[in-house]
Order: C-alpha cells, then structure tokens, then sequence
C-alpha cells in the first residue's frame, strides 16, 4: 500500500498491471495516450506484451484473441476509436472473451473537440455494437477509482466472461490527484473458471448453472476450442434454429441481468432526507457534489445518487434515494442518455434533464445557473 | 475413422456448407495433409495450433477443423490472429480465409502483418468473387466481368495479393492453383515450420457465383480454364508473377527467404520466446 500522486490515465494502467494485465494492444488517440504510453514503459517490466496495432479495429480484435489465447488482455480508447471497435464488442461478447476496455470520453460527434471532455458515450458505452446483449460499464469519478474499478472490470471480466468498460473522461484521465496504491497481494483477484473434465467431454459454451457462465479452456490447452461468431450451441457449433439462437441470447444476457445484484455499484450523499435528489456520475457528480453541500448551507434540502456501474444500473438503490425526493434532476454532459435510463426505474416520478454541453469541464456556475429554475 | 483427415476434423458437422465444384475443400484438405505429414515428422503439434478464419465462404472452415480456432468478424482474422500470436507465442498461427476477407475488408490488417513480418502462415483461397453473398464484385475479380454489382462489366482493375505481400515484406510467398493438390500441400508444409509472414494464394474455381455469370457453371469446365491459364513458373520474383485471368496466373514459390520475424525482433527488446 503506498500513496501516490498521478493523474487518472496512469491510475488505471496501473491498476491494470496490479489486476494482472498480459497483453495490451492501442491505437494513439487523445486523451488516453498516457495509457499506452505509461504502460508501453512499464508492462514490459512486468512480464506483458504491449502492441501498436495500425487501427482500433486491430486492437480490439488483437486482445480478443489474446484473452482466448489465455492472458488478460486490455485497450484504451475514445469515441472515434470506440466506434471504430463496435462490431468487435459484440464478437466479444458472443465468444464470452473477458477482455477489458478503457474508455475515456472526449466532446463529440465526430472528431468534436478531440482535447475536450465530455459524457456523450453513456448509450454508445453500452449498445455500440448490433444485436442485443449485455456487458458492464464502469463510471470512476476519481483517481482512487480508477485505480480500483480498472481492477474490479478485470474480475468483472474474468469472473462473467464479458467486455467491461472503465468509462472515464477527459478530466478523469488529466487530473492528478492522491489515492492509495495496492499490490496485487493487497487487492482481490479474480481468474477465469477452468474445465474440470477432459477434453472429450468439454463443452466451451455449456455454462455452469448457477451462474450461467461456462468454464473458458484457452488456445494449446489440448481442448480444441472454436470462438464461433455466429449464433451456436454448447459445443461452439454453428447452428441458425430458432432454439440454438434463443437460448443463447438469452444466455449472454441473464448471465449479467441475474447477476445484477452481484455487479452493481452506487453512492449517496445526503440523500436520506433530500427533497431535491440530483443524479450524476464520473466528473460531473464531483461538481454536482459541492453544489448539493452548497444548497444545504442554503436551508435545501439536496442530494446525490451517483452511479458507479452504469450498466447495469443499481435500480433498488437508486428508488431507495428517490424515495424522499420531490424532484429529480439528472446532469450530464449530453442531452439525455443516463436521464433515459433513469425514467425507465423513475417512471411515476417527477424527473428533470439538466443538459451540460460544454468541451470545458464544467464549473459550478455552468450547473448552479441551470438549477435556479428547479429548486 | 473413416477417412486419414477424420481426427483433425469435426465428424460430426459434416457435410459442409461448400458447393459441388467448390475449390475451398481443396484448400483446406491440403492444409490438413500438410498438418498430418509435419506431425508424423514430429515438426508440429496440431494442439499447438491455431486456425483462424474471417468471414465467407473460406472462413466457414473454422467451424469443421479440430483445432484450436475463430471465427471471427469479417477482414479481422489477421488482427485476431496478431493477437494470440503475441500473447502465446509458442503457438503456431495459421490464418485461412478468402479473398474478401483478406485483402478487400481486411486489407489493412494484411498490410501491416506483412509489413511487420509477423510470425504467421497465411492461406488466402481466391474465387474472385464475394460468394457467400451471392456473387458481388471483389477486389480480385478480373477486370470487365459480370458480377451482380457490375452488371454491366467490372469497370476496376483486380488487387494482385502476391506483389502486395512482397512489397509489404513477406518472408514466403507462393500461389498454387486447387488444380494441384499436392504442389499446394508441399508449399504448406513448408510455409508452416517457416518463421515471419509467410503467404500461400490458392487460386480456387467457384463454378456456382462466379463461373456461372462468366461461361463455366460446369465445374469441370471451369477447372479445365483454369490449368490452362495457369503457368508453373521457377525462379521468377513476385512481382514479375503474372495475375490475369484472361491470359496467365502465374503460379510457384515466388519468395523464400530468411529474415526475423517480428516475434525475433520483438524480443531483442523483450524477453519473450517462440516455440
């Protein structure tokens, strides 16, 4: 354990190495270029591969096919990368590869304001790519967290099989501040489960039932393991009838929904009593934070949910906070993307959008002059 | 065990998808004799391999080999391959797919594994066509023929894939036609204890999309065409191997040579160690 003092990027690359980070592959885009390269430095040291791929396209599928190669394998990017990567999110998905992807949000569409920050990615985190499916975004708000939630998306990731997104933003990634290192003696470490039987009887997608997660033998293990893009039953096999595919589905998306409760991460601050409940999350809900201290110096009432996994959503805790409260009001930096979500569990509730569109990082006057209207 | 190749296939998915007259089965038994003949060598271990296929006709391979394998997304195999290459290196990587997937969608990813001299066996089946969608236009096809999205002739010149390799940096590079067999296994045998990017092109027929909108939908007419354009050629460099579907496709082993592959060259700065 040991208290360092470093900006967000190089939180997460080294928490990754602490989770136990194989193979990393990147693509230089702003604002993770620290990721790449701090690790490019330092992985190597610690007995990992780091790879510059010639696209986003390439990492993603390069670190897909290191996690089924057997090592934990992670990427760093953006939005233009990130939607570069999408058709390849879902292959990970569809061969259950615990792979983990460190997204920093920057102030789109397009190329935007590439050095700016944003939180327009909250829907594209999640439903980039085709199909439906399930996978876990996490929303660190601080330096601490994006130490220790970069570890817990590799035991997301290796303990559900499935991509884990750490969703940070531009300000998470350049701000320096303290938080306290651990050493993976000191951290809770998760690995995939391994096949209990012989080759002979193993069957790569045949889940364990309580958990809905199958046991991943990797490349050169003797297994013969095929990663099957296309809809297939237990044995990897290609198979279009209507029960294959549905079974899968469904499959791919129970494993996270059933497990909800142990995927879930949220915080409150003063919201037992709040009439006035705000919602926020990454670098918004520090900003968000002063204002509701500040409201209470005033005599209101205020509070804040804040979400830490985005997908899924901690709903049970989130009604609890809402219980009190008169008003809602969601800010985020985009026109409503979490606000959406948000009206799905609050739907018979007085829920209210404040939009923060600004490449900046928002400042407590940008919010406190939306809120005037509200209170 | 009905057959020699059985125990380095899925049984049990058999018959495959492929059409009569298709050259893919070809390929692929050529690929799996060479695997055979290596390990009864004690030169590979077929568990120490790994077989990568994207998207198409060529890529539904993956899905009827008893090896370690993926089927990935369309024109990522390559990238998918780069991956596991890196993370195991002591595991031997064999990429198998089509045309399409290779060098039109994929062309990038072909670019720079090449360039990168990347320790990898690459077998890319030519039918000059995207089949699997029905016959549109391919960066292969000959210039001037009917596909459904040229119906009015292909307006574009076809990517020649050999000289692309050779420019790009390949270790090995050689083009056989499905018409020999046993000249496309030898090659494959050889290719696969080689070290760095190593590129086999296997001219293959598809009578069913692409010979029939050309002139030969009678497979046996098509194979007939195409011995007689194809020229065995020695000692000539890739870039003066003809690709011309109307006049010659020259076939051999245009490049074999000895330089590090990205794995060696990686680990003078890394411990890291090929098996």
């Amino acid at each position: 354990m040991r208290v360092k003092f470093q900006p967000g990027n190089i939180a997460v690359s080294e928490g990754a190495i602490v989770a136990g980070l194989k193979f990393f592959a990147g693509y230089p885009i702003t604002p993770v270029n620290e990721i790449f390269e701090y690790l490019s430095h330092e992985l190597p040291k610690h007995g990992g591969i780091i790879y510059q791929a010639e696209d986003e396209i390439a990492a993603i599928n390069a670190i897909i096919g290191a996690s089924w190669a057997g090592v934990k394998a992670m990427t760093a990017t953006s939005g233009p990368g990130f939607s570069l990567m999408a058709e390849s999110i879902g292959y990970a998905v569809m061969v259950e590869a615990p792979i983990v992807v460190v997204y920093s949000m920057r102030a789109g569409p397009s190329t935007g304001v590439a050095t700016g920050t944003g939180q327009g990615d909250v829907i594209q985190s999640k439903w980039a790519s085709h199909g439906h499916y399930e996978l876990i975004v996490l929303a660190p708000n601080s330096v601490q967290e994006c130490f220790d939630l970069t570890i817990e998306a590799f035991n997301l990731a290796e303990r559900f099989r499935v991509p884990v997104i750490v969703l940070i933003d531009a300000v998470l990634s350049h701000m320096a501040e303290k938080y306290v290192w651990k050493s993976p003696k000191e951290v809770k470490l998760i690995t995939r489960k391994k096949p209990k039987v012989p080759p002979e009887q193993y069957k790569p997608f045949n889940p364990d039932t309580e958990d809905l997660v199958p046991p991943m033998a990797c490349y050169g293990e003797g297994y013969a393991v095929l990663a099957e893009s296309l809809s297939h039953d237990e044995r990897g096999y290609y198979d279009p009838s209507r029960e294959t595919y549905a079974k899968l589905v469904k499959r791919l998306t129970m494993k996270i929904i059933r497990n909800k409760h142990k995927i879930v991460m949220s915080e409150t601050y003063m919201a037992s009593d709040a009439e006035i409940l705000f919602i926020a999350f990454g670098s918004v809900s520090r900003v968000v934070h002063a204002i509701v201290r500040e409201l209470r110096k005033k005599g209101i009432k205020a509070g804040l949910f804040r979400p830490i996994t985005l997908w899924p959503l901690d709903d049970v805790k989130l009604k609890e906070a809402a219980e009190s409260a008169r008003k809602i009001v969601v800010a985020e930096m985009n026109y409503g993307q979490l606000y959406r979500e948000v009206l799905t569990i609050l739907r018979d509730r007085e829920v209210h959008l404040l939009p923060i569109i600004t490449p900046d990082p928002p400042i407590i006057d940008d919010i406190y002059s939306a809120i005037g209207e509200l209170l | 065990m009905i057959h020699e190749l059985d125990d380095l296939l899925r049984v049990e998915r058999l018959p495959h998808v492929w059409c009569p007259g298709c050259g893919i089965g070809i390929a692929l038994s050529a690929f799996l004799r060479a695997v055979k003949t290596l390990t009864r060598r004690g030169k590979v271990d077929p568990q120490k391999i790994v077989f990568i296929s994207g998207i198409g006709c060529t890529g539904r391979a993956a899905g009827y080999v008893k090896l370690d394998a993926a089927h990935t997304p369309h024109g990522r195999a390559l990238a998918y391959a780069v991956g596991v290459k890196l993370a195991k290196p002591e595991l031997k990587v064999v990429v198998f797919t089509g045309d399409g997937d290779l060098v039109g969608i994929g062309g990038n990813h072909f670019l720079h594994a090449a360039r990168r001299n990347f320790d990898l066996l690459v077998i890319m089946v030519n039918n000059m066509i995207y089949a699997l969608t029905g016959g549109q236009l391919a960066p292969t096809t000959p210039q001037g023929v009917y596909t459904t999205t040229t119906p009015y002739g292909n307006p574009e010149p076809p990517l020649d894939s050999v000289k692309i390799a050779a420019v790009a940096g390949a270790t090995y590079i050689a083009r056989w036609p499905i018409t020999l067999p046993l000249m496309l296994q030898k090659s494959i045998e050889r290719a696969l204890v080689k070290k760095g990017f190593r590129f086999i092109e296997v001219i293959s027929t598809c009578p069913e999309i692409f010979g029939r909108h050309i002139g030969y939908r009678d497979p046996v007419e098509l194979l007939k065409y195409l011995r007689k354009i194809v020229k065995i050629r020695k000692n000539i460099s890739p870039l003066e191997a003809e690709y011309d579907w109307f006049k010659v496709i020259d076939c051999g082993v245009f490049l074999d040579v000895e330089k590090p592959g990205y794995i060696e060259l990686y680990s003078k700065f890394f411990k890291i160690k090929e098996g």
